[in-house]
Formats: structure tokens, sequence, C-alpha cells
């Protein structure tokens, strides 16, 4: 054969090879081709070994021309199989579609209880102040829960709070243990075991002999707050809740503050803030009654009778106390119609906090 | 205390609109806590007069009622049996807002065609008019009634009910109440002129009082009345009473009720000739002494309840209500009136042991000051002269043993400055106290000396003064600052940042909290303890009911409660936890001591789940929450904490057989977890099961957790080698065993339970076990041969201790 000849076998060989790759669609029919042309057998090869053969000159020129042959054989063969390869896992991946609509595998939360909820907020509120939380026992004497807080027996306002009575009768026949009625003995608790500065907030559950309606509930929780040290005035009292009201009710709000009657303080005051509902405007505004304000706690300046019950130098020391209701402040906060829903314990309630 | 804006102009002016004078006298400290405007709707509503009646052409129970308004005549149907000819009457014309008598909703009046008949227009009812209940007949107005003018004018007014706190007796009157208006507007009050002339016999001949006493009655007033005519009291009096809730009853006791209103001091009066003797004497009762009060009750007397008797008998009960033998009736002729003052304890203490209160005694129990008694005698010695006529008898007999000082109290300036936070000028100090009745005796360069009025018994020391030049400046007007006194230092709460992390972790591991209360019945606390020896709950000696006589001693059975009442409302699972205290009487001392000393507070962690561990699903994952989903929590839980725990069988009363473990530390319990039995599930009423509760004591936690920060360990640097260990055991022996076992060899890292089978292939009574164990160091590299010696020595242990072999392939 002449050294042309050969060429255009060489030329025929790849026209052929070429157009049967390129008409292998699957990695069988491509690995077939490759035995077909370019395996120990295949007929590229048959030439590549047939060079041997030839004389020196015809082998420079055929072998060059062989060599191109199997370069463009063998990328054709490298872009086929990566094709084929793309392919087939397009094809594998849009196999594993899903309905992304169908619900998660769901994850059971928990919840804190609301009234956990607030404690905490109003907590935070007062430690950013530099106030302490501390807690006391909800089985308390008669002593600290009244007679302390300057509120005798027989006094009117005991009243103010009606009392559950632990069934045990001293030797002067007098009760001396009750449910507390509110956190109030904690003041006194306080002040006797720690000496000023104080800065306490002492939140906890309190009870009262009190029939169950939509505001009013057996038990409760409350948080005290209490501040002695020398140069604390009413002005403090003032600002102290006025940022309190601030950081949970929001930094627009407004207070305002009205004289009312506690017996362990003097000056003595009730706070409320403007009416987050209807912003003061709503004649029948069921949060405010149209009166534009929300009462949210009792407070004022530590009765100087308190003060030297305990053996404080009241001309030395002042200081203020107030306390709240924590149920009211969720009720506000989340809209909460009944006080009697924070102790159903029912999960379509708390599932909501 | 209700107060009727007429009633109180009659002793300040007013200028304020209501709303404001409410709001004023509220930011002052007497709330108001409702305002009534009574005629505020009454537009289109006259005062008319009937001047002809006529029968209804087609309907018998109907007339036609012909009303003047003075400028013109109207006839309307009308059905109220009281209407009369030549009444006054409220008539509404055509576009009045009326109350519907049957729904209780304000309509618009509109002209109607009543069988056959057009009436524009109603006579109208109490109930109509918004004023009371009334409503079969029509409201008949006092004879002199204005006819043509609108109602409003002529009936109206505004009633403030004042929530008046226990400090401020003084304004339980509508005096009291005028008074603060007056320093809260500038304005002065007009007090009543009370002189009258006495023309009857010497009162010494008639009347001999003797205090027995003189603690409980400070002093004793009286003056008699002769010649009374007892009847009704004028209309503008029973109006007044009325408006104020008081039922009028003849005009002596009337004016004893409208001066205890007006003045705050409570009143008496006797029909002077059923009293025996000539004698009032206050005493305290006698033993088991029966007496019949004016409510027609027999009530039981012991000393020292106080009494008025007369030379034979008791009366009266001193302060709190008068005695059915000396009432006023229609033919009393003679009146004996007394205005005493009572002690304010005694009275609260008679009246709460005969469980008897009325306006008087509540009044006395607050404190009312001697002064007043004379004052308010005369005022209504007067009244009864006017309103009864009569003569009244010379002299007022006045006992008044020890006649009190008048205190004086110090304010300085220094003092205002330091409790308010405000230098408030002395003239300022001067004009709010002076305003409010009190006098300033003395005045140096800081500070004066203060008199206080009869009336403000609350006013007892300097920042008492303080608060009131603080109220009438107005609260809002005082500066606000924030504190600018030392942060004290922190002092750690650890019990108390326990809890919190507690409640913390219980969410993460998916807990609902709930809260329940901490009183209960009896029943339900041993619906899960048994109560006797060692568990004696605390009882309250004035429960609300029986569901709340006793304080918990467990949270198991509220938890249980939770559930029971949770379960039909809710599908899917239930994982519930409470954080709260039980109470249980001290175990410490004496019996004496442990009675009297407060109960111990132990705060509990309990947990319950149950229902199915998914809810609905689609992807077919199903099964119900057990006993080791509770477990699982527990570990995630204590694992959290960094505490090392054990939980080791055991045999709880309320738990199933086999179902339940107690929870070690340390050495010291922490808890307990188990299935509840079925059992104790139906005396909850609780259909799911299984339901795994766990409890844990707070306080053995906190023992438990380890102190101090847990510090970092370094990362393992080293590989390590796993083998797998499938073991076959007596069923007897606990996997917690085994680990153990396996773990003690120091070249074990970590083993992992991960098979458990019985069954087919092995014995009965025996069970598989297999394990992942893994070899690790934290200082080298372990080689194939220290692995399988280790392993070849474990099973060496395991086969000893527990006579455990290896599972055939």
């Amino acid at each position: 054969m002449t050294t042309n000849n050969l060429l255009r076998n060489l030329e025929e060989l790849q026209v052929k090879a070429l157009d049967e790759l390129k008409a292998s669609l699957s990695q069988e029919a491509v690995e077939q081709w490759r035995v077909a042309y370019m395996g120990r057998k295949g007929e590229l090869t048959q030439v590549l070994r047939g060079l041997a053969n030839l004389d020196p000159e015809e082998r420079r020129i055929v072998g060059a021309a062989a060599n191109i042959v199997k370069a463009l054989l063998e990328e054709g063969l490298a872009e086929t199989e990566e094709t084929l390869k793309v392919a087939a896992l397009q094809a594998m991946a849009e196999q594993g579609r899903i309905d992304v609509t169908l619900p998660g595998k769901p994850i059971s939360l928990g919840r804190l209880h609301p009234s956990t909820q607030i404690l905490r907020e109003i907590c935070a509120a007062f430690v950013s102040m530099g106030f302490q939380v501390l807690e006391g026992p909800e089985v308390e004497f008669d002593h600290y829960n009244f007679e302390m807080l300057n509120i005798p027996k027989d006094h009117p306002a005991r009243d103010m709070w009606d009392t559950l009575w632990i069934d045990h009768v001293d030797e002067q026949g007098e009760r001396p243990m009750l449910l507390r009625t509110h956190t109030s003995p904690m003041q006194i608790r306080t002040m006797e075991t720690m000496q000023p500065p104080i800065r306490v907030l002492v939140p906890g559950k309190c009870y009262r002999y009190e029939a169950t309606d939509a505001t009013h509930e057996s038990q409760f929780y409350q948080v005290e707050g209490l501040a002695v040290d020398e140069g604390i005035t009413f002005a403090d009292l003032k600002g102290t809740l006025y940022e309190f009201a601030r950081l949970l009710f929001g930094a627009d709000r407004k207070v305002r503050f009205r004289v009312d009657y506690f017996p362990f303080v003097e000056p003595g005051a009730e706070m409320a803030i403007d009416c987050f509902a209807c912003n003061g405007e709503g004649r029948n505004c069921r949060v405010c009654k149209g009166t534009g304000w929300i009462e949210i706690m009792g407070a004022g300046m530590v009765n100087t009778k308190v003060l030297e019950g305990i053996g404080y130098d009241s001309s030395k020391y002042t200081g203020f106390a107030f306390g709240m209701g924590a149920e009211r402040i969720a009720m506000l906060k989340y809209g909460i119609e009944d006080i009697r829903l924070f102790h159903s314990n029912d999960l379509r309630f708390l599932g909501q906090f | 205390m209700k107060i009727p804006l007429s009633w109180l102009r009659e002793y300040v002016d007013i200028n304020l609109p209501s709303a404001e004078l409410a709001h004023n006298l509220t930011m002052a400290g007497n709330e108001v806590g409702e305002i009534n405007d009574i005629g505020g709707t009454w537009g289109n509503v006259y005062v008319g007069h009937v001047i002809s009646i006529e029968p209804h052409p087609n309907a018998d129970r109907l007339r036609l009622v012909t009303v003047s308004l003075g400028h013109e005549e109207i006839t309307v149907v009308c059905g109220a049996p009281n209407v009369a000819q030549g009444q006054r009457i409220a008539f509404a014309q055509v576009g009045a807002n009326l109350v519907d008598s049957h729904t209780g909703e304000t309509e618009t009046l509109q002209a109607a065609t009543i069988r056959g008949v057009v009436s524009s227009g109603m006579v109208c009812s109490e109930r109509e008019l918004g004023i009371g209940d009334h409503h079969a007949g029509i409201l008949v107005l006092p004879e002199d009634a204005p006819i043509g003018k609108p109602l409003v004018e002529y009936m109206g007014d505004v009633i403030f009910d004042i929530e008046v706190t226990p400090n401020r007796s003084d304004c339980l009157s509508v005096i009291g109440v005028a008074r603060e208006v007056a320093a809260l507007t500038g304005k002065t009050v007009r007090e009543p002129d009370n002189f009258y002339a006495e023309e009857g016999d010497p009162i010494k001949d008639m009347i001999n009082v003797e205090i027995a006493d003189s603690e409980l009655c400070q002093r004793y007033t009286a003056s008699v009345i002769q010649g009374v005519k007892v009847g009704p009291s004028p209309l503008w009096m029973q109006n007044r009473l009325l408006k104020v809730g008081q039922r009028p009853i003849n005009n002596v006791v009337d004016v004893t009720n409208y001066v205890m209103l007006e003045y705050g001091q409570p009143l008496h009066a006797f029909d002077y000739i059923t009293l025996i003797g000539g004698k009032i004497i206050i005493r305290p009762a006698h033993d088991q002494e029966v007496f019949v009060t004016l409510d027609d009750a027999e009530r039981k007397l012991n000393p020292p309840m106080l009494v008025i008797a007369d030379a034979e008998r008791s009366v009266a009960l001193a302060g709190i209500m008068g005695g059915l033998n000396t009432e006023i009736t229609e033919d009393t002729t003679t009146v004996l009136l007394e205005s005493a003052t009572f002690d304010a304890i005694n009275t609260r203490r008679t009246s709460q042991a005969l469980r008897l209160r009325s306006e008087s005694s509540s009044r006395f129990d607050k404190g009312i000051q001697p002064e007043l008694s004379a004052i308010a005698l005369k005022r209504a010695t007067k009244l009864i002269l006017q309103l009864a006529g009569g003569r009244v008898c010379k002299g007022m007999m006045d006992a008044y043993p020890q006649p009190k000082e008048t205190p004086a109290i110090r304010l300085t300036q220094p003092r205002l400055e330091k409790v308010l936070g405000l230098q408030v000028p002395v003239e300022r100090v001067n004009d709010i106290l002076t305003s409010l009745g009190f006098s300033i005796s003395k005045q140096e360069d800081s500070s004066i000396l203060v008199t206080v009025p009869y009336w403000r018994v609350d006013i007892a020391q300097e920042d008492d003064l303080i608060e009131e030049v603080a109220r009438i400046i107005g609260y809002n007007s005082l500066p606000t600052t924030t504190l600018s006194t030392p942060i004290p230092a922190f002092q750690p709460q650890p019990d108390r940042e326990l809890r919190e992390q507690v409640k913390d972790i219980m969410v993460a591991c998916g807990m609902q909290e709930v809260i329940s209360y901490s009183l209960t019945s009896l029943a339900n606390l041993e619906k899960t303890q048994a109560i006797g020896d060692g568990i004696q709950p605390i009882k309250l000696a004035n429960p609300m009911s029986e569901e709340q006589e006793y304080l918990r001693t467990n949270l198991r059975s509220s938890i249980l409660s939770t559930l029971a009442y949770n379960q039909n409302n809710v599908r899917e699972g239930i994982k519930l936890f409470e954080v709260g205290r039980t109470y249980m009487a001290s175990q410490n001392g004496t019996a004496s001591e442990r009675h009297s000393s407060l109960p111990i507070e132990r705060e509990m962690l309990v947990g319950v789940v149950t229902g199915p561990r998914w809810s609905e699903n689609w992807f077919g994952d199903e099964g119900n929450l057990d006993f080791f989903d509770a477990k699982g929590i527990l570990e995630s839980f204590l694992s959290q904490l960094h505490i090392q725990y054990i939980f080791e069988p055991t045999d709880g009363p309320m738990f199933l057989p086999g179902r339940c473990a107690t929870i070690t530390a340390s050495g010291s319990t922490l808890g307990v977890i188990g299935e509840v039995h079925t059992q104790v599930l139906e005396r909850f009423q609780i259909d799911a099961a299984p339901v795994a509760l766990f409890e844990i004591d707070l306080a053995a936690l906190l023992q438990a957790q380890p102190s101090g920060t847990s510090q970092y360990q370094s990362l393992a640097r080293y590989p390590g080698a796993y083998r797998d260990l499938a073991l076959i055991l007596n069923i007897d022996v606990t996997s917690a065993s085994v680990q153990i076992i396996i773990e003690k060899s120091p070249l074990v890292a970590r083993a992992t339970l991960f098979d458990v089978y019985e069954g087919s292939g092995i014995s009965v009574g025996m069970r598989s076990l297999a394990y992942r164990v893994l070899f690790q160091l934290p200082d080298r590299t372990l080689v194939g041969e220290e692995v399988n010696q280790a392993l070849k020595e474990i099973m060496a242990a395991l086969e000893k201790e527990t006579g455990a072999t290896l599972r055939n392939k």
C-alpha cells in the first residue's frame, strides 16, 4: 500500500469512527465503540501496530497522521462520556422530585406559661436598673404580712386584703400564719437581713379570699419592689416606674401618678399608663373604660413607721416601694380578657404564647 | 360613698364640669369610680300636669290622658294604673330617649297609633327614665313641681361614686368631700348653721348618762326633743337619701341618717318613753347577753361588746345598730338623740363577731374624733326640730371623761425636700395646709408647727403632712428623676437561677409549662399520695371551698388533673411540666415549735408525657409516648445540667410494677420516674395510657450540680477504634450494669447500646444486648493488639459478673 492509500484509510476511519460515536447514545454503546476502535483489537490500534512494518519515511508521515486521529477520537470519547454522565445525573435527579408543599415533620415545641414570661420581662426591666431578684415564703406570719407593714390587728385597712388563714391557733388565741396576701412582707424580711443600699424585686405567688371572676383570682403573682438608701426621693420613685413603663409597654408611653393609700407607704400613689389600646381617644375603649388611663400598680415612699419598726434610722434613710399584679400586666399586654385562664391550664390558651 | 353634686353644692361653690371635678378628686386620692349622670339623657322630657283622663274607646285597660306642659296640651294613650288627674308627672315628647321597660335598651320615642288612637308622647315610669326599677306605674312628682320645666333642670343630678380609702373616714361624708373640693379648687366650705332655741324641760331632769368604760366610749352627747310628730320626711330629704342608696323611713330616723351622710357621724334616735328609769348607761355586754336588734334578729353578746342600756336592759348595740325595744314609731312623741364616740377596734371586733356591718359601724371602725359628736348632735337636733316640730330640752347632755388634746406636728423644709425631691416655698406649704383646714400655730425659719383639724384622723406624723402638700400640688407636677444612689453588690441566687434554667431546658425538650393552684382538696392529694404519717398537709382555717382547703403536698395530682382536663381538647401527644412548691409542716423541734414555725416549702419539678409520639401525619410514624420518652427528656435535662445520674429500678405505689425508677446523683435521690398505674389514671378519669410521669426535687438537684463552671475538654486528637459486642444475658441483668462494666475499661471512651433482642434464636429468660464500643485515648493512638486485649478483659469481666456470653453469628 502506498502512503497515500494509508493516509486515505486513516481519514476514512476517522470519519466513520466519529460518525458512529455521535450515534452512540448510551454508555454501553460508547463502550462498544471504544472497544471497536481503541480496544486491543480495535481498528485504530491495528493501524498503529501496522506502523512498525513501514519504512522510516512512511512511518513518520503515517504515524503522525495516526496520532492525530487517535487524539481526535480520544477527545470525542471524553466529550461524549461527559455529556452522557450529565444527562444520566439529570435524569436521576428528575426522578427525585418531591411535593415540597407536604407538611414538614413536626418538632414538638415547649412553651413557658405566660405568667412566667411576663414575670421574666418585669424582672429583666428592673434588673436593668440595678434591682436584684429575691423570693420569700408563701405561707407567712401575720407579723410580716401585716403587723410590720403598719397594719396592726383590727386596723380597718385589713379589709383591703381578704385573707386565707392557716388552721392553727397560738397560745394567745390568735392565728399567727396565713397565705401571704401580697409580696410586701418581703420588704420587711429584706430590710431585716440586708443593709442599705437596697434595691430588690420580689416576684411570687399571693393568695386572697376572693370570689373569682374575670378580673379577680384567689391565687395570683405579684411583683414587689423596694429601694432604700440615703437620698431616695418620691421623684426617684416616679422616674424608676416611668422607665419600667417604657421598657414594658413602649418608649412613647406616658404615665400618671395619683394619690392612693397603703398603710406601709406615705406618700402613697397609684401609677397608670396611658391607654395603648385607644391612645386615650376611645370613649368606649374596653381596656381603659374610656378614661384614657390604665392603673397598673400601687407605690409610695416607705412609711417611717415601717423603717423604724425594723430599727432603721428614718431621718437618715428613705426609700420607695411598689407592687403590681403580674397577670394584670400580662392581660394588658396580650389582650387576655379573663384572669381565670391563667390557672385553667387549657392547652389551647397556653399554646398561644 | 355616693355623693350627689346637688348636695355637695350646698357646702361649696363648684364651677368645674363634673368630669373635671371627678378627675381632680381622683388624682388627690378620692377615686371616683363611677359618675352617674341622672337626667343627662332627658332631652324632650318635661314636668307635665295631668289635666284630664278619658277611657280609651277601644281598650278597657288603656286610658287617654291629657297632659299640659303650660304652653300646650297633648293627649296620649297610657296604661299605668296609678295615673290620676291633677298629678305632676314626667312627660316625654316624641324624640326623647327612654329605657325600654322590657329590654332595658335605650330607644328613641316615636309617635304610635295604639288601638286606633294616635299617641305622641309618654308619661314615664322610673325605669323609663333610668332612675329605678319601678315600672308598674308612672313616676309621680311633688305637687310643687314646675309645669313645663325640662325634667333635667328640675331633678337631674350627677352622682359621684367615690371609693374612699380606709384612712379617709372623713370623706365618708358630703361635707368631708366638700372640704376636699374646696382645697382643690381654692374655695371655702360653708358649714350649716346649727343654732336653735332650747324651749323644752331641762335635760338633766329627763336623762342621766353614765359611761362605764371611757376607753370604749370616749364621748357621749345626747339631746331630748319633746312633742315631735313622726311622719314622712319632706321629699327633698327623701330624694337625697334615695340618691345615696338610703331608704327613707320617717322624719326622725331620716335625720339621723342624713346627718351621718352629711358629717360622717353616726347617730341614733330612741323613743324616750321606752327608756326605763331615765338612764343611759354605756357598758360592756354581760356574758351571753341576748339582745334583739332593729332588724328583729336575736344577737348573743359577750363582753367587751359595748351596749347602750337604760336602767334595766340593753337598748342599743353601741355604734352598730339600735334595739327593737326602743325604736322610733309613729306614736313617738319624745326623742332621745344620741351622738357618741365609740372605740374603733371594739366596734370592728363586735361587728365582725356578730357578722353585722352597718353604715354606722363601718364609720366607727375607721375612727371618728370626739369633737364631731357635739357638732353632729346639734345639726340633727335642729333638723328634727325643723321637720318634726317639738321643743328641745334645755342643755345638751355631754359625757366626755377625758377630752382629747389636739395634736400638733412639726413639718420641716429639709424633710419635705428629702421625701419629695422638691423645694416648696413655706408660703405655699402654709396655703395648702390652711386650705385643708390645718392651722399653722408656730413658724420658724425652716419649720412650722401644724395643728390637725379634728376630722383628719389619718394625719399623725410629718410625712402625712408631706403627702398633703404633695397631693394638692399634684403628683404629676412633682419632679421625675432616676435613681442616683449606689447599686447594691450582686448576691447570687442559685436556687432561683437553677429553677429558671430548669424551665428553659424543659421547654427546649418540648414540654409545655403549666401553673396550678397551690390549694386543693384532701381527696385530690390522696389520689397520688398516702396522706398520714410524714405527710400532713397544711389546712386552711377559712377555705373558700372544699376544693381549696389544703396546701398541696405534691404536684402530681395537679398535673394529672390538668392532663385529664386537656385530654379531650388535644389530639396530639401531651407533654406538660410544672415547677412549684409543696408545703409540709415543719418536722423539727417540739410539737409546739413545729406548729408555730412556717411550713417547709419545697420546690419541685413534675412532668408528664402521654399520647401519640407524633401528631397525625403522612409519613407513617406512629406509636405512643412512654417511659423511655420521659426518661430521654430527663437524661437530656440532667446532662444539660452536667449532673452524673443513675436510674435504678424501684416500685412506687402510684406507678405500674417494674415501670418505675429512682434517679440518684452522687448518692442522693433527685426524684422518681415511672408509668402511672392504671388505677391512679382511673381516679383522674384519664383514658390515655401509658402516662409517664417524673418528679424532681429542685433542692436535691441544686446539691447534685457540680460546683463551679464546667471546663473545656480538649478535642480528641488521636483516632479511636470501634468494636461491636453482642452479648447474651439473663433477662434480669440490667443494661445499666453491663454498661458500667464495659465503661470501666480504661481504654473505653464510650459504649452505646444499639440493639435489644428477645425471641427466636435466644433461649427463654435470656436476651441479647449489643453495644458499639469506642476505644480511644486522649494522648496517643491505640494499636490493634491493645484493643483486642482490652475487649478480652471486658468480656471476661462481663462473664464473671453477669454471666454474659458472646452471641454466635
